[in-house]
Parts: C-alpha cells; sequence; structure tokens
C-alpha cells in the first residue's frame, strides 16, 4: 500500500497545483502510515523541491515522446508507477491537466475517481464541491484503488523540510494519434486559477475602456484580474476571464467584487474564496450576502482610492 | 459522419440546492431539469455545424430513465436527428461512461461530444472514461474544433493559455465555452422533436466505483463588515491585520 502523486510541470518547474498534490497526497500517507511518491514526467529540473511538501522519494520519466502534453501517455506512465510501487491510492491536481488525465486511469485501472477533493479522506469517504460550489459531497470509494484530484487551494500546506530523492524511471509508452502543434500562452499573465488574489468586475463598469483601475488594482495586489460573465459575452474582457458556475470556479484567498450584482450563477464559481470583498453602488446587492467585508459605493470613486491605500500599505 | 453527443439532465442553473433523507439525497422539488448548458450550448450546436457542413448524422445519447425524455426532446428540438435512451439509473461516472463506450462498441460513432462538466456534480469525468474504454483520444476543455476531412484541429484550454492539437477520427472531446454559441430551439425543431426517433435501450452490466454518502451545504457567512466608501484605508487594514490576505 502506498500513495502516488501526480506531479505536473510546465515550462521546466513544478506547477503551484502540483506541490498542493504532494503535500495532499503526502497527508494521506503520514495519516494512513504508508509511504507517498511523486511521477514526474517530462523535462523538470525542481524535482527536488518536492521534499519540502512531504515528498521523499520522486520517480522521473523523462522520455523524449512526453515532452508535450498527452493524457492517454501520462496515464500510461502514472499506471506502470503505480504498479511499481503498489499504490492504492493515487492523487492529482483537479486542473487542465488533472481533468484530463485523471479519468483515463480512472477507466484504465477500474478505479473509483472523485474529482475537484476539498479535503483529506476520511477511510474511504472524499469531501467535494457539488453543485457548482452551491454544496458539498461526501463520495465513498468502492474500488481498491483509489483516485482523487484535489481542487486547487483547497487544503492547507504543511510545509516540512526534507530532502527528495529523484529516481529515473524509464517505461513503455506506445503512442497515440494525438499530436501538440503549437503552445499559445498568454506572457506574464498571473494564472486565474492559481492566483492567491483576485480582483473581479462587472457590468457595474459601464465599458472596457475602464478596466485601467481594475488592472492597476491588481498589479499592487499581485493578483489576477476576472469579469463576470456578460462582461466576457459582449467582448469587454477575454473569454478565459469569465468566472462563475460556467466559465472557472476559483477558491483564491481574496476576491474583489467590483461592480458585479452576486447573480447566484456568479456566485457559484466563487464563493470558496476565502475572503470576499464587494464594493457596489446598490446596498441590496445580492454579493453583499455573500460578503465577508463591503463598500456601498461607486467604483470610480472607490477603486482609485483603494490603490493608493494599497501603494502606501505595500510601501 | 457520426456524431454521438452525450447530454447529461442538470437542475436548472438558478435551483434552490436542498437535500433531503437525512441529507442523503438532492431534493428535486421544485427544480426545473434543463440539458446539461456545456452539453447543449457548446458541444451538441458543433455537432449540428458540422453536420450541416460536411453532412452526416448527429444523436444525442443520454444514460438515464424515462423521467429524462423531456430533456432529450429538447435536444432533439434544437436540431439533433435521432436520440438514444440507454435505460439505467445512474449514480457514478465510470458506470455511464461503460454504458455510453459499450453503445458506441456495439453502434459505431466517428466522433463523441459532451460538455467538459456536469453543472451538479462537476465530476469532468465522462468523456475521459469513454475515450480511454474504446482507447481512442481525449481532448478535454476544448473551446475549438475544426474538421478538414478525418483530421481535427482542436483548441483546448491549459493553464493561462491554449494548446493547438491535431488528432484523427474517432476520437472523444469535451467541450468548453468558445466552441460554439448557444441556440434556442424554433417552432419548428420543437414540432419536429416530437416524431423524431428516440431509442430506449437496455443497460449493459456494471457496477458503481464511488457512491455519494451525504450532502452539506456551506456555512452560511457570518455577516459582511460594512466599511464607509471614505475610508478605504481602514478596508485596506482590515484585510490585512484582520482578515490577513494582503
Ligand atoms: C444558465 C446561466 C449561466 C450563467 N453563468 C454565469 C457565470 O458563470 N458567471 C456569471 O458571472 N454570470 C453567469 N450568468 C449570468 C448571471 O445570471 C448574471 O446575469 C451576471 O452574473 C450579471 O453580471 P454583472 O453582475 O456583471 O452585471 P449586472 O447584473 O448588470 O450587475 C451590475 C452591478 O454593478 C453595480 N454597479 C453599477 N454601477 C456601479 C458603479 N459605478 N460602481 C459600483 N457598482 C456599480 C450594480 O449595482 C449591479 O449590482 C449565467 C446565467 C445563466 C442563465
Amino acid at each position: 500500500m502506498s500513495v502516488l502523486i501526480y506531479t505536473d510541470s510546465n515550462s521546466g518547474t513544478l506547477t503551484k497545483n502540483a506541490f498542493e498534490a504532494a503535500n495532499y497526497g503526502a497527508l494521506i500517507a503520514k495519516k494512513e502510515g504508508i509511504t507517498a511518491t511523486a511521477i514526474v514526467v517530462g523535462n523538470t529540473n525542481d524535482i527536488a523541491s518536492l521534499g519540502n511538501y512531504g515528498i521523499a522519494n520522486a520517480l522521473h520519466c523523462n522520455d523524449a515522446s512526453l515532452s508535450n502534453f498527452d493524457p492517454q501517455k501520462i496515464a500510461q506512465v502514472i499506471i506502470q508507477a503505480a504498479k511499481k510501487i503498489n499504490a492504492t491510492t493515487i492523487v492529482l491536481a483537479h486542473d487542465y491537466s488533472g481533468k484530463a488525465v485523471a479519468p483515463i486511469l480512472a477507466a484504465k485501472l477500474d478505479a473509483g475517481l472523485v474529482s475537484g477533493a476539498i479535503a483529506l479522506p476520511e477511510g474511504n469517504t472524499v469531501k467535494k464541491a457539488v453543485f457548482s460550489g452551491k454544496a458539498f459531497a461526501n463520495v465513498e470509494v468502492k474500488t481498491p484503488i483509489k483516485i482523487i484530484s484535489v481542487l486547487p487551494n483547497s487544503v492547507d500546506k504543511a510545509i516540512t523540510n526534507g530532502n527528495c530523492a529523484v529516481e529515473n524511471f524509464s517505461c513503455e509508452i506506445t503512442s497515440t494519434r494525438l499530436t501538440v502543434k503549437e503552445v499559445k500562452k498568454a506572457s506574464n499573465e498571473l494564472s486565474l486559477t492559481e492566483a492567491d488574489i483576485v480582483v473581479s468586475a462587472g457590468r457595474g463598469l459601464k465599458g472596457p475602456e475602464n478596466w485601467g483601475m481594475i488592472e492597476e488594482l491588481a498589479k499592487e495586489l499581485g493578483a489576477a484580474t476576472a469579469c463576470s460573465r456578460p462582461v466576457a459575452d459582449i467582448g469587454w474582457r477575454p473569454h478565459h476571464e469569465h468566472v462563475g458556475q460556467t466559465g472557472l470556479a476559483i477558491r483564491p484567498n481574496l476576491y474583489f467584487a467590483i461592480g458585479i450584482s452576486g447573480a447566484i450563477q456568479h456566485l457559484a464559481g466563487v464563493n470558496g474564496s476565502k475572503v470576499i470583498v464587494v464594493i457596489n453602488t446598490d446596498p441590496e446587492a445580492p454579493f453583499f450576502k455573500a460578503a465577508d467585508y463591503g463598500i456601498v459605493g461607486d467604483a470610480f470613486q472607490v477603486v482609485p482610492k483603494l490603490i493608493e491605500a494599497v501603494k502606501k500599505i505595500k510601501a | 459522419m457520426k456524431i454521438i453527443v452525450c447530454i447529461s439532465k442538470a437542475p436548472d442553473t438558478t435551483s434552490k440546492i436542498a437535500f433531503k433523507d437525512n441529507n442523503s439525497q438532492f431534493d428535486e422539488a421544485g427544480v426545473q431539469f434543463i440539458v446539461n448548458p456545456y452539453d447543449e450550448w457548446y458541444a451538441l450546436v458543433r455537432a449540428l455545424e458540422l453536420k450541416e457542413a460536411n453532412g452526416g448524422n448527429v444523436t444525442v445519447l443520454n444514460v438515464g430513465g424515462a423521467e429524462n425524455d423531456a430533456i432529450i426532446r429538447k435536444a432533439l428540438a434544437i436540431g439533433a436527428d435521432d436520440a438514444v435512451r440507454i435505460d439505467a439509473q445512474t449514480a457514478d461516472a465510470l458506470y455511464v461512461a461503460k454504458q455510453i463506450a459499450g453503445y458506441v462498441k456495439a453502434n459505431g460513432a466517428d466522433m463523441i461530444l459532451l460538455g467538459k462538466e456536469t453543472i451538479d456534480y462537476n465530476g469532468s469525468q465522462v468523456g475521459g472514461m469513454v475515450a480511454a474504454l474504446l482507447d481512442v483520444p481525449y481532448v478535454s476543455l476544448a473551446s475549438k474544433l475544426t474538421m478538414s476531412g478525418t483530421t481535427a484541429t482542436i483548441e483546448r484550454e491549459i493553464e493561462g493559455g491554449v494548446e493547438i492539437i491535431e488528432t484523427s477520427l474517432p476520437f472523444v472531446l469535451s467541450a468548453a465555452k468558445g466552441m460554439a454559441e448557444a441556440r434556442i430551439p424554433n417552432m419548428r425543431g420543437i414540432m419536429a422533436a416530437r416524431t423524431k426517433p428516440l431509442n430506449v435501450v437496455p443497460a449493459f452490466e456494471a457496477t458503481n466505483s464511488t457512491e455519494i454518502k451525504s450532502f452539506l451545504l456551506p456555512a452560511a457567512k457570518t455577516g459582511c463588515k460594512y466599511v464607509d466608501a471614505d475610508n478605504v484605508e481602514e478596508l485596506v487594514n482590515l484585510l490585512r491585520n484582520e482578515a490577513k490576505a494582503i
């Protein structure tokens, strides 16, 4: 019995979500008195830093055929690693990569999958968010192997300082019919699902020309920017910023909702945020019911003052 | 080209979420059910566009009981040619995936499209499972799909960007925003849907790999602390010293 964690990397370094998955897997192993091993694929330079997340051993499969992301191939590697260490629990992050790989693994191993876990398992039961964040479910896994994908930003880090031994792991990889032609990244933009702070704005901002102050506030806070659905639909902001039930679900530590009414579909995607600040001219805006801090006021007056106040405190 | 679009039934996005029987069951009283938006808006509409451009047939496939026929008719009204309902009570994604894969193995399909997740269980599981059971490529969270002969060019969302992928038929794709624009069924579509074939087929043998033991609702916020609009520094102060968030 042991825990295997798939830790995804991006441009040669492990992702924030990968470290969170490692931490989660290490905590399960500790609780059950078994070992936790990470599996890393492709060129990755900082594998040893997994030691700081409770991982003492990592398997590294740096096969040339793994240079591009292909969930079928990654699943093959994970299955071989799981056999090698006799894994009974496999952990991934519930992010873009994990969402592609986890279901393939589950079907190939005929194992139950709980996706989007928000807490450590109690025995075979894992808590996850359902109804787009409006409720939680305790899901029991009934198969000998359980697969868990962890929702980013949901399990606290228990950082330990340790060493992680990295072992080269060669595996058999059969080819697939999938080729990655191009990877397009919005450069130097903080990714929304990984951001600790998110500054989000809605139709209350009146037009795309008014987003300068939102971007400036985000920059001062080291935050990512987001928006409500109508704002993305009318093209004021790019689609990938749309959060909510039919957009991205995010759970940052701090979420600013500026000129957003707080419709149920919007709340569904953001109410996992630890602290919510609402700025709205309408004291009856439903968002205030979900808020921790609120300012009833005009964004065009409040936000510039907020930028100054943040600058002052950061100085 | 034979396209299968898997659709699931989901509670309307404005539904009040409540539970019954000691929090073990979702309380469906007063809940309006819809086609899961990602399945309908993106997967189904893109399938119809491909058919309109290149010919072929679009079948909607649902795993569930007779109570699902209403949402299946809605998908037919939007334009699917025919429908199949695999008659089973669903409880688990792997179980559903085995039903879909069983049907496709027996009947064939060039392309299987579905939404990136359902808005009730938010699993993001069925598509990848079907692909693995059929041993075909899986492209998750795709925002664009174009076909040229039997070659597909697909845009897939990744952390902070997109990836352009090429693959060939058959494959499974989960659709996200950007794939197509939602369509509203017109009167003619609704009339035609009444007589389009809806074939009910028996379930394949499979067991559940997971089971929901209980539900719970999030703890209510304890109340909003208001800060005066003229005293923004106080907000920053609270965020730093009380919430420890900045
Ligand atoms: C099936 C379905 C799915 C949906 N999915 C989503 C989703 O995923 N995400 C999402 O966001 N929405 C979603 N919606 C839409 C949702 O119902 C709301 O319509 C939407 O969230 C409203 O966006 P908004 O708050 O920006 O705009 P509005 O509702 O127009 O609100 C604007 C707010 O700005 C305030 N305001 C105006 N001027 C100012 C000012 N100067 N300063 C400060 N505040 C000001 C107003 O008081 C108001 O509260 C969905 C709807 C449906 C039917």
